[in-house]
């Protein structure tokens, strides 16, 4: 894992005094609201609808034992006992006290976190494969370069004023885990006809009112070029970007309203003149930031007691089955911890849990938790003759819920219960729709299937790559529900297809009820997944269970 | 005829604890929406903004919004302005078990 050298380190604390003495001006009365806006944003503090929100960057998504626990310590001391974390793998606090947030920044400077360009119009947190460095199916663990495009986007100088807020994705991996086609720039790892691995350079995604998904401007970026290419995409947008209206001004925009090839020319332009000056720092620095990233010393033992255990305990089966993923060395796995048991804050640990957490990791993990962007915990090295171990000890803190991928495993946003962008409830909807399936003891049979919520358009719960997305809107002063089908947020990304009119917040559930037994009746097998199923039959049969149905009861009264 | 004027209450949230406000007519801030206090004439109404936004050092980002005389005082008319005297429905967090 990174770690900070003594730039970085004098660079971060003197961010946190910078700030301590803005605080002071703003309190003393010195700064306006007007003024002070913009700094406080630079560090991630927002005010919303109940408090302020403090947004900490997980930087691609990896913690240490010590970063989870200085969390917990921080969710204690200055916040209410507990986390959220974002479908940036980030983590918010919801209810910190302004005058104790340059303490709370302090506390993460000494554990070498912060919370900067965690908002405002700059290089947001990079975000990366939460599996990265133990997929099975990954080319090149992709988190040096994300951490080389952290380095380079910190405080970049051209980038702190942008047209609007830019965000980066990076997978290692063919399959795509980090929904790399709904960023500004998504970077997918692949090799060229010698075998030699450099990137797929996707621009242009984004969702939000506008959702595109985005487009190949290059098919093969050799490594070495990938700093100034990126530098030269940013550049080009940074001065076509609209400024004249925020709800033009993404990069999706640009691309689209100039066309690829013409945005793509610019590019190539740009990156011709800027090449030159990449003398070579930048592949220095990424060989040394690569060092930090070695793969941990990977033990070879039996893995006979996890084969018993799981023949001995269904329920540690069931959780195997949904909770694990293939890892690339022999007897590994990688545990997703679920932080969404039914009826809980999709996203939301205490501070026991993540205590809980961090020790795993220290005792079986090799140091190392990941945050993923479906609010997810990893443990991405576990040797499997530790599983039975975990699994106790994540039963014990009530985090053995065994519903990855499957239709409990909902990605909300904080909707309107804290965000003040919010024009409806998410965290509600999901609570609900979890625990129906609960009761209804179907969510195995219905097998994989993603449902995400948003309670704006602007999309941070991305319901239109959802296989069921819900969207939360103000209609007439009442929240309602509208619904899509479809959605993917893979390598063969989709936006999904809005199924009619919306649903009121007392009625969401029953129509995803409907939607998802239309699915059971009309699937050729328990092999065809909902979504493979919505190929094959398309909108018809489902707007049918939903409205058809619906119309039938009105009648009926 | 000129148009029906909605009244309005004054609303903010607090500079150092982040949480939701209204203004009273005795020029208090409070965290009980019932105390505040409820305009009913479109002229008082801008008055009252503009005094609120004067106490920028208590208060961050003053609005008028729509309100109607309940049993106790105002109450909101709208879902949004509900939570903001209530918190958030995940926790028993916020105005519902501070107030």
């Amino acid at each position: 894992m990174y770690k900070y050298n003594d730039f970085d380190e004098a660079f971060v604390r003197e961010r946190v005094a910078q700030f301590r003495a803005q605080v002071e001006r703003r309190i003393d009365g010195s700064l306006t609201e007007d003024e002070f806006r913009p700094l406080r944003l630079m560090n991630g503090l927002y005010l919303q609808l109940h408090a302020y929100m403090l947004r900490v960057a997980v930087p691609y998504g990896t913690l240490n034992p010590s970063q989870m626990r200085q969390l917990a310590y921080i969710a204690d001391k200055w916040d209410k006992g507990y986390g959220h974390f974002t479908t940036r793998q980030n983590i918010q606090y919801n209810w910190p006290k302004l005058a104790d947030v340059p303490e709370i920044l302090s506390a993460l400077a000494d554990v070498e976190m912060h919370a900067i360009q965690t908002s405002g119009n700059t290089i947001r947190n990079v975000t990366a494969d939460h599996f990265a460095g133990a997929a099975a199916d990954e080319i090149e663990d992709p988190r040096p370069v994300a951490e080389l495009l952290r380095q380079w986007s910190t405080d970049h100088p051209e980038f702190q004023f942008l047209p609007r807020k830019f965000k980066i994705a990076i997978t290692g991996s063919p399959n795509d885990r980090a929904v790399t086609k709904a960023h500004d720039i998504g970077l997918r790892m692949v090799r060229n006809e010698a075998g030699e691995p450099g990137f797929e350079v996707i621009v242009g995604g984004g969702l939000g009112r506008t959702p595109m998904v985005g487009k190949v401007i290059k098919d093969f970026l050799p490594k070495a070029d990938l700093l100034p290419y990126v530098e030269a995409v940013v550049s080009v947008w940074n001065l076509l970007g609209r400024r004249d209206n925020k709800y033009k001004a993404r990069i999706k925009i640009t691309v689209h309203e100039n066309g690829l090839d013409t945005f793509a020319a610019l590019v190539e332009e740009r990156f011709a003149a800027i090449r030159p000056t990449f003398t070579g720092v930048d592949q220095e620095i990424l060989s040394e930031i690569a060092t930090h990233f070695a793969a941990p010393e990977f033990i070879s033992k039996a893995t006979d007691a996890y084969d018993a255990y799981r023949l001995a305990n269904p329920a540690f089966a069931s959780w195997s089955d949904t909770n694990l993923a293939e890892h690339r060395a022999e007897g590994y796995a990688i545990v997703s911890i679920s932080i969404k048991k039914h009826g809980q804050t999709p996203g939301d640990a205490t501070s026991d849990q993540m205590r809980v957490m961090a020790e795993l990791a220290e005792k079986y993990g090799h140091n190392e938790l990941r945050i993923s962007h479906e609010q997810n915990v990893i443990l991405p090295h576990v040797h499997k003759s530790d599983l039975p171990a975990v699994y106790q000890a994540l039963r014990e803190a009530d985090l053995a819920t065994a519903n990855i991928g499957l239709i409990s495993d909902i990605i909300a946003c904080p909707g309107m219960d804290y965000c003040a962008l919010a024009t409806a409830r998410s965290i509600p909807i999901a609570q609900e729709i979890a625990t129906r399936f609960e009761e209804l003891k179907l969510e195995h049979e219905v097998g994989p299937l993603k449902i995400k919520i948003s309670g704006c358009i602007n999309a941070c719960g991305h319901h239109h790559v959802g296989h069921i997305g819900i969207l939360g809107l103000d209609r007439a002063g009442v929240e309602n529900y509208q619904i899509t089908l479809g959605g993917d947020g893979t390598e063969d990304a989709v936006i999904g297809t809005k199924t009619g009119p919306g649903f009121s917040y007392e009625e969401i559930t029953n129509a995803i009820e409907r939607i998802v037994l239309a699915y059971l009746d009309l699937r050729e097998s328990s092999e065809e997944t909902f979504l493979e199923a919505y190929k094959r039959v398309g909108m018809e049969p489902f707007k049918s269970a939903l409205y058809d149905a619906e119309a039938r009861a009105h009648a009926a009264e | 005829m000129s148009r029906q004027f909605t009244p309005k209450v004054v609303t903010a949230n607090h500079l150092l604890e982040g949480d939701a406000v209204w203004l009273t007519a005795d020029d208090r801030w409070t965290r009980d929406m019932c105390e505040a206090e409820l305009i009913e004439d479109e002229a008082h109404a801008e008055i009252r903004l503009l005094d609120a936004q004067r106490d920028a050092a208590t208060v961050v980002g003053p609005y008028l919004v729509d309100a109607k005389e309940g049993e106790n005082g105002p109450e909101p008319t709208h879902f949004r302005e509900a939570f903001r005297t209530r918190g958030p429905s995940n926790y028993a967090h916020g105005k519902q078990v501070e107030i």
